[in-house]
């Protein structure tokens, strides 16, 4: 799935840089606790569903080596946030749908579940 | 190589700066990229145990051919009972640490489970060292 795709199928907005051309989604993991999120393995093209909106969410998708980060339910990143996203070429979306409505959405669009 | 960094209790804004400043090292030398998540994540959750529950500390960082040893060094209230802490989701965190995805008990488990060699000392009053080495071939 595309940037355009996905910011149509979420009401998303993009709030970092984005290199078009390259972005791609294929699986999605949802959670609230980074501790979890630093579990999982390395997977490419993977999108963090969270509805946690700060500097550790960013910081966590780092270690974990996620590149996509979507931020549920309408809240907001601050602009340390974006900077540090963009910095370490993670791309930020926010949708106004929950964590479990956008994984649903994404879900019937053929995103795949990481397990 | 050698590198320290300084850690405060608290600082929730620049936890992680470390792990990412190694991460960023270990790029440049051109380290296996799963070798440098291992390594971040477990380094990334040592550096968040030290502002949660201790009053400052500090990382030193070597670096050679063969690998990387991290010495994470706080001043805290030190861990009573260390094989309890190391059981999955025992946490003694506060509601401000778990407000920021953190604090359900997995981070020493994970530690471990990233890395080659993992220790922990602690001295309930005085604070807590964790020593993590992983090979980088």
């Amino acid at each position: 799935m595309n940037i355009d795709q996905l910011l149509e199928i979420l009401k998303g907005e993009l709030v970092t840089e984005c290199e078009k051309e390259e972005f791609c989604i294929e699986r999605g993991f949802a959670s609230d606790l980074m501790s979890d999120v630093l579990t999982i393995p390395s997977t490419d093209k993977l999108a963090l569903i969270t509805g946690l909106s700060n500097l550790q969410t960013i910081r966590t998708a780092e270690m974990a080596g996620i590149n996509i980060i979507i931020i549920v339910r309408g809240k907001k990143s601050t602009p340390d946030m974006i900077s540090l996203a963009e910095d370490n070429d993670i791309v930020v979306i926010e949708t106004p749908y929950s964590a479990f409505h956008t994984s649903a959405l994404l879900f019937n669009a053929g995103i795949k579940p990481l397990f | 190589m050698h590198f320290e960094y300084h850690v405060e209790s608290g600082d929730f804004i620049n936890a992680g700066s470390t792990s990412s400043a190694v991460k960023k090292t270990l790029k440049q030398l051109n380290v296996d990229s799963s070798i440098i998540k291992r390594t971040v994540v477990a380094l990334y959750e040592a550096e968040v145990n030290i502002v949660a529950h201790a009053y400052k500390g500090t990382i030193y960082v070597d670096i050679d051919q063969e690998a990387i040893t991290i010495r994470l060094v706080d001043e805290g209230p030190g861990i009573p009972d260390i094989d309890k802490a190391m059981e999955m989701g025992y946490s003694t965190a506060s509601p401000s640490v778990r407000e920021m995805g953190f604090g359900a008990g997995m981070g020493l488990p994970n530690i471990k489970n990233n890395t080659d060699r993992m220790s922990i000392t602690s001295k309930v009053g005085v604070g807590t060292t964790v020593e993590i080495y992983n090979k980088l071939q």
